[in-house]
């Protein structure tokens, strides 16, 4: 190593040094340190995942008699049943780190602001865009494919550990494979966190404008302006749209990405094949709620590029 | 191609004209020193000559427009715009790596040399890290970015004596070159007296003087004249006077040296002593 200030930068044993002159990559570095600094990202759905693995091995040591008590019930029963578990495993992976993306999107703008690092970073010839684009892009794609990877894997630590503790009884555990037929996990998985981030896109957008624009309590700007309007709205003329447009916004996804089915009133949990075969992407991407959501998250994403770029820094 | 040329150049906060019609030109290689109270409008000098916020008049620096063209700018430009705004949460060795990886002109070795001058762990967080250290990892990276014009906005201040003076010593031995051009504000004016080419003084978003340091020393003089000649002195019309152990010491613009020389004893004055004649009111300085 102590040759090589005298040599050009190109090459390196370890490979850190070969960043040369025309080889810098902004966004990806950008994204990058944001996972260093919010480790958040991370480290809650693996908190999920540990608090849910935690209960289930709690769990699984009544797995047996459970699993002999299901066999009595309807098959249909017994296969919501089975698959329950697994579903709100993924469920709680899922929530979290959605709320994490929540807080993520509130400080993202916000805190370099307050610290005044924001002039360091704007002493680096990275553009604004560059830094709001791999901002938003920690809600839409880094955290839903870390929650989707940690469910995932949690889900096949639940499904061997309940093979285990089956095999030790003297059960075989097909029948828990039989319930939760990994491929169509996998499908359902991905298919709710895909049209989750797609949903959500103006909600991330909008709270990182107001992370952008609000000096402080950019949570009191985000939030308190949709409450008051909802209140304003029952007080002065007894209606809620607000209220039904804002908790449509939330729940949207799930109505409008799935087909109502029979069944669904009826049991508590629905097996994992009637979720398959109730996935309606079509009906999703017809939505016109969809493609207006998407179309308000890009003007915010634009708005707060725009207020980065012209605001005086510090 | 000078470095900075500004014409006009104004900047309005509501009704507060943080820049009133600046206009200023700066040649490529000068260590250029701004000084000014407090709202003068030297931030909002160098925040609008780095691009961070639109102005009206004409302003180019390196040859392009700092706000529409600020992108390509930043390749050519380092600044560091106020002590201590490293992240917090950052660690050095990210430091580094974020730099090397965004900067096109960052060499790594440079700032790992740099580094391993001072204290500073690769492992540490900036938070954990002194003001002085901060302030010595920003000047590494800095320093290892090979840009046209660096900008430093009060980079020493709450530093001890100790740091602020190997600050600008290190600066001046193992960056500035004379292609470089730096422009440094500050409050510690004596600490820049030496290594500066160039002076301006702005005072409510105007430029009340600037000059290189070679006219600034054969523009001024400071007499101490004997009590007998003091009258005398005073009829030269210095343009402040002021009190000190007892005896008057006047300061003169564009005098001869010789008939000064006759009266008592002359020396070249500091910026801050111009420079607190030059803000004072003049009726207090007891000109006849």
């Amino acid at each position: 190593m102590s040759t090589a200030s005298d040599t050009p930068q190109m090459v390196d044993s370890n490979g850190t040094r070969a960043i040369a002159a025309g080889n810098t990559r902004p966004f990806f570095w950008s994204v990058k340190r944001e996972i260093w600094e919010h480790r958040s990202v991370w480290i809650a759905p693996l908190a999920a995942a540990g608090v849910v693995l935690f209960g289930f091995a709690l769990r699984t040591f009544h797995l047996p008699h459970l699993l002999r008590q299901a066999q009595t019930l309807e098959p249909g029963m017994r296969d919501a049943a089975m698959a329950a578990p697994f579903a709100f495993a993924a469920g709680a992976i899922l929530l979290t780190s959605t709320i994490v993306a929540f807080f993520y999107c509130l400080g993202a703008l916000n805190n370099e602001r307050r610290d005044r690092s924001i002039l360091f970073w704007k002493s680096l010839p990275v553009s604004d865009a560059t830094t709001v684009m791999s901002k938003a892009f920690i809600p839409f794609v880094v955290l839903p494919l870390t929650a989707f990877a940690v469910a995932l894997v949690t889900q096949l630590i639940m499904l061997l550990l309940g093979s285990a503790i089956l095999l030790a009884s003297g059960i075989q555990p097909a029948t828990l494979w039989q319930h939760w037929p990994l491929p169509h996990m996998i499908v359902v998985m991905l298919y709710v966190v895909v049209i989750n981030v797609l949903w959500s896109a103006p909600i991330y957008g909008w709270l990182l404008m107001v992370s952008s624009w609000a000096r402080r309590m950019p949570f009191l700007w985000a939030v308190l302006p949709w409450l008051g309007l909802a209140v304003f709205e029952k007080i002065a003329t007894d209606t809620s749209y607000v209220w039904s447009f804002l908790a449509y916004r939330f729940k949207g996804a799930m109505i409008e990405g799935f087909a109502p089915t029979a069944d669904h009133h009826h049991h508590k949990f629905m097996s994992i094949s009637d979720v398959t075969s109730a996935l309606a992407p079509g009906h999703f991407l017809s939505t016109p709620g969809l493609w207006l959501g998407l179309l308000a998250g890009a003007i915010f994403i634009a708005a707060a590029i725009y207020i980065r770029r012209t605001r005086e820094p510090g | 191609m000078p470095c900075i040329e500004a014409r006009g150049l104004r900047k309005s906060f509501g009704a507060t004209k943080a820049l009133d019609g600046v206009d200023l030109k700066i040649e490529e290689g000068r260590i250029l020193g701004i000084i000014g109270p407090n709202g003068a409008g030297k931030s909002t000098l160098l925040n609008a000559v780095l691009g961070l916020i639109p102005y009206d008049g004409d302003l180019s620096v390196l040859g392009i427009n700092p706000w529409s063209a600020r992108n390509t700018l930043m390749r050519d430009v380092c600044f560091i715009a106020d002590v201590a705004v490293l992240p917090r949460w950052m660690r050095v060795r990210h430091a580094l790596d974020y730099v090397a990886g965004v900067h096109p002109k960052f060499d790594r070795d440079r700032a790992e040399a740099l580094l391993a001058r001072t204290q500073i762990k690769k492992t540490s967080k900036v938070r954990e890290l002194s003001k002085g250290m901060v302030t010595q990892l920003h000047l590494a990276l800095v320093m290892a970015i090979d840009a046209k014009l660096l900008v430093l906005d009060e980079p020493t201040l709450g530093l001890d004596l100790l740091y602020r003076k190997q600050f600008y010593d290190t600066l001046l031995n193992d960056y500035f070159d004379h292609r470089r051009t730096i422009v440094v504000t500050t409050h510690q004016v004596e600490e820049i007296e030496q290594i500066l080419t160039d002076l301006m003084f702005i005072n409510h978003g105007r430029i009340v003087l600037d000059c290189s340091m070679e006219d600034f020393q054969s523009r001024y003089v400071e007499l101490t004249p004997r009590p007998e000649h003091l009258g005398e002195a005073r009829s030269l019309k210095p343009f402040n006077e002021r009190q000190s152990l007892g005896r008057s010491i006047l300061l003169f613009e564009s005098a001869e040296r010789e008939w000064l020389a006759a009266l008592g004893d002359i020396r070249t004055p500091s910026i801050a002593d111009v420079f607190v004649a030059t803000m004072s009111p003049p009726a207090q300085g007891g000109v006849s």
